[in-house]
């Protein structure tokens, strides 16, 4: 089913990341807030999902049969909204209203807004819904997958590790986890705040199959996917290393753009160095 | 009609009992319907319908926060999930999934607290839920209902099936006489008027309106005062018709509840009545804001004047009958 999306081509894909780092910066300019850091460590991974891997679109969105999709980092709303405005689920004008009065584009995702599995925002509540849904599936012998992105910062909520533990117990192949591993907190060093690592060896504990990518190569995030299951009968983790701030030199692994919002020249400095990128990919 | 029937208490059953047995009938039809435990089937009697619907039951182990994230990612996909844990972690541990994944993501979750209020007695305040009406009165988007005897077990669940939104169902380990009430309807958020009587209104709900009723009968037997008792069974949304017409047609009102006098039913209605300009005597029964007595569940309730006993002089003092 996912096929149907791949023709799209790599250069084409490329070009749809740096695009939507454009507009998650437009948007968080025009809501003077937002998530900057984790949107743009993020995006390539949402990129990926909702343009090649994930079975469901704006037609299909109440099909019992999708692919789900729930952000536990529901902070990094701007990246999930620039993709599902891309995607078509609502129009991008829409964004104009970011964090405006009687919005419904607020500063985490909310099912008032099309395409939006899961209403988030507490941090360690992504897992246990996901893993409830990918056991329905399994309950009602569904093919469908269930996919949920959670930051590094938010492994310590041991909601996490209650839900992981029921995965594997399950057996959930149809579920993946994605991991926006960017090592950087509101804090600090995520391995400085409570270090997590190594991921992958208490995933594994846990009774997971896991795999480590590079989170801003789009080739091995496909072929991560596309793999799935990655061991019959365990739930997958993609560890995917990511760069807080990534595309923008200046905000690339600072902590202070966890949620800073550039001014205008600021601004106009990273629209720059985008549209560089765009002339040459 | 109202008349506490003695044949009745040699038949009564847990609520929670009925609550099983009603949730197999409708298990066996309707496979849609899944249990899902924090290894609580024990206590929530849910192991003989383990053992008819394995593929219908949902282990989680010890984890509430789990239990009620995973009940929400089935109740998304269509699941007519039954998160049963005791009522005491899972409306405290799970709150905030409570909040979020369940009331404010809307789906639609049968969240069900078993030994509630202080049916585990001298266990302890670990194991009592006396804050649940409280807690989840201030969370948009969730129908609080504590039924009073087996009947309204029954008739709860029943709907609790049929339910688009979230429900939250308080049960307790005593077994309930029947109540052979005078309303013989159920429905969320209508009160249920089980006698009627003109001097005072005692608005209960769970297992205190039992004690209610028997107060009920001992206040026109030693006084010849005629009390209408209610089963206030949904605490949210409140039946404020009711209310209304009980505020209009008695010269008193005392609410029960095994709660905490902060927040739950007796709040919930002085809330109504001052802001709609009733001006009548008034009183909350319920666990008052100390350390809880230690005992069991009777001597705790005993000990705050949630008996018979209690209630009737509770209610000659408000009505300042000595």
């Amino acid at each position: 089913m996912a096929d149907k999306f791949k023709v799209m081509n790599e250069r084409a894909l490329v070009q749809k990341s740096i695009e939507y780092r454009k507009k998650i910066l437009k948007y968080i300019v025009g809501a003077n807030a937002g998530h900057t850091g984790g949107s743009l460590s993020c995006v390539d991974i949402l990129n990926v999902l909702y343009n090649q891997v994930l079975n469901v679109s704006p037609d299909a969105f109440v099909s019992p049969n999708r692919d789900r999709y729930i952000q536990s980092k529901g902070h990094c709303v701007e990246a999930l909204f620039v993709v599902l405005a891309d995607r078509g689920f609502f129009p991008e004008a829409d964004l104009d209203t970011m964090c405006k009065y009687q919005s419904h584009y607020i500063g985490h995702p909310t099912r008032k807004v099309n395409g939006v599995e899961q209403n988030t925002g507490a941090l360690g509540h992504g897992l246990p819904i996901a893993v409830g849904t990918a056991l329905a599936a399994k309950m009602d012998n569904k093919d469908y997958r269930v996919f949920t992105l959670l930051g590094d910062g938010e492994l310590p909520e041991g909601s996490n590790w209650e839900a992981a533990l029921t995965a594997s117990h399950y057996k959930l192949d149809n579920l993946c986890a994605i991991v926006d591993k960017n090592t950087l907190q509101i804090t600090g060093p995520t391995s400085d705040v409570c270090n997590t690592d190594p991921l992958d060896e208490k995933f594994e504990s846990f009774g997971w199959a896991v795999k480590t990518v590079n989170g801003h190569d789009l080739n091995e995030l496909s072929a991560a996917f596309e793999s799935m299951p990655f061991t019959k009968g365990k739930p997958n983790l993609v560890i995917a290393n990511t760069v807080k701030g990534k595309g923008i030199s200046f905000m690339e692994n600072q902590v202070k753009w966890h949620h800073g919002v550039p001014n205008k020249e600021q601004y106009n400095e990273a629209i720059t160095e985008l549209d560089h990128a765009l002339a040459s990919a | 009609m109202g008349a506490i029937i003695e044949s009745e208490i040699a038949t009564a059953r847990p609520n929670q009992d009925v609550f099983s047995a009603v949730l197999q009938e409708l298990a066996a039809a309707d496979r849609q319907i899944v249990a899902v435990t924090s290894d609580s089937r024990g206590s929530g009697k849910l192991v003989a319908f383990g053992q008819k619907f394995p593929e219908q039951i949902v282990e989680i182990g010890i984890a509430e926060q789990n239990l009620v994230g995973v009940a929400a990612g089935l109740a998304s996909a269509g699941k007519k999930a039954y998160a049963v844990s005791p009522a005491c972690f899972l409306t405290a541990r799970a709150l905030e999934q409570i909040k979020n994944d369940v009331a404010y993501s809307d789906n639609p979750v049968r969240l069900v607290g078993i030994s509630a209020g202080v049916s585990y007695g001298a266990l302890g305040t670990t194991h009592h839920s006396l804050h649940d009406f409280a807690v989840l009165r201030a969370i948009n988007n969730m129908v609080i209902v504590t039924p009073a005897d087996n009947f309204e077990t029954e008739q709860a669940v029943r709907l609790s099936a049929q339910a688009e939104h979230p429900v939250y169902l308080r049960f307790g380990k005593k077994p309930m006489p029947l109540l052979n009430a005078e309303e013989t309807t159920f429905e969320f958020g209508k009160g249920r008027v089980i006698k009627r009587g003109s001097d005072i209104a005692i608005i209960a709900n769970g297992e205190t309106v039992y004690p209610a009723l028997m107060a009920a009968e001992k206040l026109k037997r030693e006084h010849q005062i005629d009390a209408t008792v209610v089963s206030m069974h949904t605490v949210k949304q409140l039946d404020v018709t009711l209310l209304s017409e009980l505020a209009n047609g008695t010269n008193a009102i005392l609410t029960i509840e095994e709660h905490s006098v902060n927040g739950g039913l007796g709040e919930a209605c002085a809330s109504y009545l001052l802001q709609n300009g009733y001006q009548k005597p008034f009183k909350i029964m319920g666990i008052p804001d100390e350390y809880t007595v230690t005992g069991s569940q009777t001597e705790i309730l005993n000990h705050y004047g949630i008996s018979p006993q209690g209630i009737a002089e509770t209610a000659l003092q408000l009505l300042k009958i000595s």
